[in-house]
Formats: C-alpha cells, structure tokens, sequence
C-alpha cells in the first residue's frame, strides 16, 4: 500500500518500488483540512484544478483508494499526543494516523507492507530519524513500514529482509533539500507533478489556525464538524464581538459556495451595489443593520452615500435593510480574523 | 442492469470522488451511476477515478449551475 499525497515524494517512492515489479495500490486519506481541492474549487470559479493524488495514480497506473477519515481525525486534531507543531499541525500524531490506518488497509485487504514519500531529516516534526520508530510504533506498522526515499539509512525493514524488495534499488536521501527529488524526477522522466506551496495542510497555516483557535475559544470547548473546518477556509472573517462573527465571501465563487450555507445562518445581499454575500454567526449580539454597514466596505458601493441589503434570516424571512458604509477606519484591524 | 442517482450537490473535492466511489462499491458491473454535484472539480476528478477502476463515463454535463456524470459500472481495471 502506497500512501500517495498527490506530491513528489510519494509518487517518487511508489514508481521506485514499482519499477521492482511490486504490485501497488494507493491510499489518499482526507482529513477536510487538505489544502488542495476545496480552496480552489471555492474560489476563481471554474478552474478546472485536478486532485493531484487522481493525477499521480493515473501516471503511475495504480489504483487509489480516497479514504474519508474526517469523524476519525478530529481526535488527532483536538488530543495530539505529541502536541502541535508552530501552528494548529500535529504532524507526528497525523503520521502515525494515516501509517496506521494503512496499515489496517493493509491487513483487511492482504497487502504485504506499506510505502511512504518520507525522508529524514525533511520535516522538523515528523520526519526525523528520532520520530520514525514513534510512527511505526503507535502505528502498528513496526517494520512492515517502508520509505523507499531513505531506506539506505534506516534498518532493513521486513520487505527487504525477507527479499521482496532490492534495498540496493532504494536511496539514501534526507535534509530538506529538494534536488535529489528533482533529479530522480529528471531520470525517472517524470516531467510534471505537483509542489504545494506552503504546505498541502491547512493546521500548517498560521491564519487558518488562528480561526480556528478563536472558533475553539468562542465556542468554550475544542471541537469541530466539516462545515465548520470547510468555512474557516473561505472568506474574509471579522469578529466585532466576543461572540458575533461576519464571513464576507471575497469573490463570485466563494459567495456561490457560502449560498449553500443561506439556511443556517442569517446573511445579508446586496441589493444596491455589485457585493459579497455575508454570513453572520451569532447575530443576536449586535444590530443587523451595524453588520451591514461593515459588510458594505467590501462592495462596490463602500463610497456611495447609502447601500441597500436584503437581510434574511435561515427560514427565508426577508427585511430591507438600508445602511451608510462604515468608513475604512471604523473597522478595527482587531476585528479580523 | 439498473440505474441509480448520487447527490453530491455542495459537496467539495474530494467528497464526491469518495461518495462515487463508496455507491459505486455497492453496484453490478453494467449498473449506471446518475451523479449529480456542484463542484466543477467532480468533472475532472471522477472520471479520472473512473479511467483508474474501468469504469465508463457516459456523459457529463452542466445544467442550470449544476453539473452531471453519467456513469457505467464497468469490470474492474487490471493493472
């Protein structure tokens, strides 16, 4: 079983083992915070973005098996046992998870061992030489787990002890330089694949985990659904109050993806002027008509002298709103999220 | 044969690869697959998942806003 993330490095270490002659499958997990995906389907309309990890099972001509592990992965997220990284990233427990979940793959479906794109040295939290024997411990894959990229390095794990892997065939790579990845790409003749900037993680992103510290800290306990975790990804999010929130769409595609949320949250139209569609979480807290006259900053109309709404409440009921903008320095930079 | 619908409608990459995947699970070969969604992705993704497993992408399309995949379960891809 081949975790494949969609990035170099996995499809890397799945062509090496399977130009041994090694048959593969792939395992994609989602965890609703993959970066990928969502974020471009949101926004700038239609796009047409692939799923990488489609993309790398199609050139390496392997089955992938997409998991939904999002139920599961909340209790990495909220109880990391070996804490966050710089961000909300619990990146050695989020290891351990999916080589363990691979493994449980592995063993219903009679696979022999699994593969990953991990070189040591890589990743200051999860792929160093001190956290491999943590994640094939607590992931009860112990030496059934192999990383073709660094194997020269590490003890000879059970494929290539018992012969069905060439450890001569695998490489020796580690520390955080790209360029051996690069130049086994180049020899593998393998032209395009995908390098996600800043990471394929959304824990890793400062602002994101910042939403998600102040959703944790509003709400007094730590926990989350997919549409919670799916809406810290899109829009502008101010917070006027402790506990009053605004998400303003920020273009023509997130405002068609927040409509799908127009029966759970009361939202304000802009009726008057070209604008984005706001959603307001605990609305109770402040004048509907003070949020408008936020929300009337980040359309077309911020410098007209009045700005007409349609406010509508989660059951449909509409009220006509007309407002003044708040000009730019009525909003404090505080309030942003 | 017979012919079965999935809403994956405001659902985002990759949900309605898996949704497709899981219902596709539970069909025959021959059995088709009317899967409706509004994430413009699905038209890239799931026939990619589709050309990976065998199975025969009959036609897709948009349709006021929301876009379809018509779908022929097909015998299981030999690699």
């Amino acid at each position: 079983m081949a975790l494949i993330s969609g990035g170099l490095d996995s499809m890397l270490a799945a062509r090496v083992i399977k130009d041994q002659g090694i048959y593969i499958e792939g395992l994609n997990f989602f965890t609703g915070f993959c970066v990928e995906g969502h974020t471009h389907a949101i926004r700038n309309g239609k796009t047409g973005k692939r799923n990488n990890a489609l993309w790398v099972a199609e050139q390496l001509g392997i089955r992938l098996h997409i998991i939904d592990v999002i139920e599961e992965y909340k209790d990495v997220v909220i109880n990391p046992r070996h804490g966050y990284g710089a961000n909300l990233n619990p990146c050695l427990d989020c290891k351990s998870f999916m080589v363990g979940k691979a493994r449980e793959w592995m063993e219903k479906h009679e696979f022999d061992f699994i593969i990953t794109g991990e070189v040591v040295g890589q990743r200051p939290m999860s792929q160093r030489r001190a956290t491999f024997p943590v994640v094939e411990r607590e992931s009860g894959a112990k030496d059934r787990l192999l990383r073709p990229l660094c194997a020269q390095s590490q003890p000879p794990t059970k494929p290539e002890r018992e012969g069905w892997v060439d450890r001569e065939k695998l490489l020796n790579f580690s520390g955080r330089s790209r360029k051996p990845q690069i130049k086994l790409a180049e020899t593998l003749q393998i032209n395009e694949f995908s390098q996600p900037a800043g990471g394929c993680c959304f824990l890793t992103d400062a602002n994101y985990s910042a939403k998600m510290k102040d959703m944790w800290e509003t709400r007094g306990e730590k926990d989350y659904d997919l549409d919670d975790i799916m809406l810290l990804k899109v829009g502008r999010h101010l917070r006027p109050t402790a506990q009053f929130k605004m998400i303003i769409a920020r273009d023509e595609g997130e405002t068609n993806y927040l409509m799908g949320y127009r029966n759970r949250f009361h939202h304000l139209l802009m009726t008057s002027h070209s604008g984005p569609l706001t959603l307001l979480q605990g609305e109770g807290e402040i004048e509907v008509s003070f949020a408008a006259r936020i929300a009337a900053r980040f359309g077309q109309g911020r410098n007209a002298p009045e700005v007409s709404f349609l406010s509508i409440s989660p059951d449909g009921q509409e009220q006509p709103l007309s407002i003044v903008p708040l000009k730019a320095d009525q909003i404090p930079k505080a309030w942003y999220l | 044969m017979s012919t079965h619908n999935l809403d994956a409608r405001n659902l985002l990459c990759p949900m309605p690869v898996i949704r497709t995947q899981q219902r596709v699970a539970d069909l025959a070969v021959g059995d088709e697959l009317e899967v409706f969604c509004t994430d413009p992705g699905a038209l890239s993704d799931i026939p990619a998942w589709c050309r990976l497993e065998g199975h025969e992408v009959m036609q897709s399309g948009e349709v006021g806003g929301e876009f379809f995949l018509h779908i022929r379960v097909g015998e299981r891809r030999i690699f």
